[in-house]
């Protein structure tokens, strides 16, 4: 790729002979912000520790800004990682962590003194220069960490959960924050984290793993929207999953229904899996329905209700702000638009779909 | 009350064989033979016979705590690296020694040290010169590092086991080369386990008067073979009582100095 700060090529890892990446291929663009989702053990934290220079792979090579780094150790590749549980230097006050890198690098003092300054100024923290880390709370710990970071002028940080100790409300705040430094400070960002929500949010890129293979990439909308297999639609949001035959193109038959569609080229009679997210389930009355079901919980969530409707043998999830009570009788509708056609994975190996660019 | 019941033989125990002991050492330490108040038992210590005991002692223990130190750092950082399988083993190795009786570890080092000892026996066989340390200082320090020098690797193993790997990645993604990460990361880190170590390993080897006995013949006193002499030879309770407060006060500045930087409890912990 021409504009690609770091290159993976054909990465493999495994431990102890378990493979944890297997022939992992993955180009980041320059100021990109590029978010690894997947599932505990999908191989994201690996590939974040592979950049970083913390593991190195068996196979393949990691190429940055043109450079082979696949040997260089942690110390001499010009990049910086932001820590799981901050990992700052407990002995240590704030500034002298943040100076940390900026003395192994034998700066002056007086460009060291602007730097904290300027950084803590960056992470909403100025006057903390002199207190300890242990002072400190999560997020704001969390903020030293990205400081001591980025006063080193990375190209690329990596971020390995950053806010994954952090409650939900502080959470929510340093989303924004970090998109806000990220626009600010002009340098590409490697994210890595389990939180969907968190990587629509935040991204430019979504990179969704599992099992040590790429299944798919995307911006967020794309995957949302369109997710290309069964594992990226269930691990993106809520939503239905439902075993499916595309009749010709333009209509499915979903639990012996037909439906519009607008996909295309899938063949005929040709068995799919569908995707139709919660909300795009419709509830009418049960004439107007392209199926009858009945509705069996209800939940009020806050912004809507979550409605589980009983139709032709599957529990249908519902997300809708109007309510049906328990019991009542619905007719279930779906927009065309709104009916994701996936092809049906033949086995384990295509369902890991690889992906090369 | 129930709770208070529970405690009464551990409080039994501590007055019978810790407090009241101690009020004798102090009631002997600062009396004469009519039972009259006296600090003479104390100034004692200023007596050439006895300073002289006490500074060799001091250096000894400090000579014996800084080999002790030396050998331990890099053992803690070996063990500290391995996995816990084969680590538990080697622990093992090293606190298996420690499992026998002191007395007889210091009398196999005399068996091996002395002039006709097993040591000298194979020298003289393979013709080379023979050893002659026994009843040296060198015997001395041999003798403490080898009986303190766990005391000294454990602690600072425990300190370095707990030092979370992503703070010495933190310090190498920042630029440190393995030495700088060492000299401002790890060793930092490890000063609670260091002086733990050293409070376990010096305290000890300065009270100490069975090794030098054994390793050092009858020709070097050391202050704790004063005052053993003062009680099972001379039979002078009041002196010996007074020496001993008086090296009861370096090991109670000692300590303070441990509690003051270790605030985690390492000592504790063991």
């Amino acid at each position: 790729m021409k504009n690609a700060l770091v290159n993976l090529v054909n990465i493999s890892k495994s431990f102890d002979g378990q493979l944890i990446l297997d022939d992992l291929n993955l180009y980041i663009r320059e100021n990109e912000f590029l978010t690894l989702l997947g599932p505990s053990g999908c191989g994201k934290t690996t590939t974040l520790r592979i950049l970083g220079g913390f593991e190195k792979p068996d196979k393949g090579q990691v190429i940055f800004e043109g450079n082979d780094i696949t040997n260089l150790p942690p110390n001499k590749r010009n990049l910086n990682t932001v820590f799981q549980k901050y990992a700052l230097f407990t002995h240590m006050d704030v500034a002298e962590n943040i100076a940390f890198g900026l003395k192994i690098k034998n700066k002056s003092k007086s460009y060291i003194d602007d730097k904290i300054k300027y950084a803590l100024k960056l992470v909403n923290l100025d006057g903390y220069e002199h207190r300890m880390p242990d002072s400190l709370s999560g997020g704001q710990q969390q903020r030293i960490a990205i400081a001591r970071a980025i006063v080193n002028e990375p190209k690329l940080l990596l971020l390995d959960e950053p806010l994954g100790a952090l409650d939900l409300k502080l959470r929510q705040d340093m989303q924004y924050e970090l998109i806000r430094l990220k626009n600010e400070l002009g340098i590409t960002f490697i994210y890595v984290t389990h939180d969907q929500e968190e990587a629509l949010t935040m991204s430019d890129t979504i990179v969704v793993m599992n099992q040590g293979y790429i299944q798919q990439i995307g911006t967020p909308e794309k995957i949302y929207n369109e997710p290309e297999n069964a594992f990226v639609a269930d691990f993106i949001g809520d939503s239905n999953i439902i075993g499916a035959t595309m009749v010709r193109d333009r209509l499915v038959e979903i639990l012996g229904a037909r439906f519009a569609c607008v996909d295309e080229g899938f063949g005929e009679n040709k068995p799919v899996d569908v995707v139709i997210r919660p909300e795009d389930v419709e509830l009418v009355s049960p004439a107007e329905g392209t199926i009858q079901g009945t509705v069996t919980h209800l939940i009020f969530k806050g912004v809507h209700y979550e409605m589980e409707v009983a139709a032709n043998g599957y529990e249908w999830l519902v997300h809708s702000t109007k309510m049906h009570e328990v019991g009542s009788q619905v007719g279930i509708r779906v927009d065309p638009f709104n009916i994701q056609i996936m092809n049906k994975p033949e086995s384990e190996d295509e369902e890991a779909a690889h992906i090369d660019e | 009350m129930n709770k208070k019941l529970l405690s009464a033989p551990f409080i039994f125990w501590s007055v019978l064989f810790i407090l009241v002991p101690l009020c004798m050492v102090f009631y002997y330490g600062l009396t004469d033979k009519t039972g009259a108040f006296t600090l003479n038992n104390i100034l004692a210590i200023a007596t050439q016979e006895h300073s002289k005991a006490l500074w060799e002692s001091i250096k000894l223990s400090l000579i014996s705590t800084v080999i002790c130190f030396l050998l331990a750092y890099p053992l803690a950082m070996i063990l500290s690296h391995m996995n816990t399988n084969k680590n538990s083993f080697i622990v093992l190795i090293f606190i298996l020694p420690m499992w026998m009786n002191f007395l007889l570890r210091t009398l196999a080092w005399q068996t091996l040290l002395e002039k006709t000892g097993v040591i000298n026996s194979v020298l003289s066989f393979l013709h080379l010169p023979a050893l002659n340390i026994i009843n040296t200082p060198y015997a001395i320090v041999l003798g403490m590092v080898y009986n303190f020098l766990p005391f000294m690797v454990l602690p600072i193993y425990n300190v370095l086991v707990k030092i979370d790997v992503n703070v010495i990645n933190a310090a190498r993604d920042l630029g440190a080369n393995s030495f700088q990460t060492f000299l401002k990361i790890i060793f930092p880190l490890s000063i609670p386990g260091v002086i733990s170590g050293i409070t376990m390993v010096f305290v000890p080897a300065l009270t100490t008067f069975v090794i030098s006995k054994i390793l050092g013949g009858s020709k070097i006193l050391l202050i704790g073979n004063v005052i053993e002499q003062e009680f099972t030879q001379t039979g002078n309770w009041h002196l010996g009582s007074g020496l001993s407060i008086v090296l009861m006060l370096f090991i109670i500045f000692n300590m303070v100095i441990s509690a003051v930087t270790d605030k985690d409890g390492e000592v504790n912990a063991l």
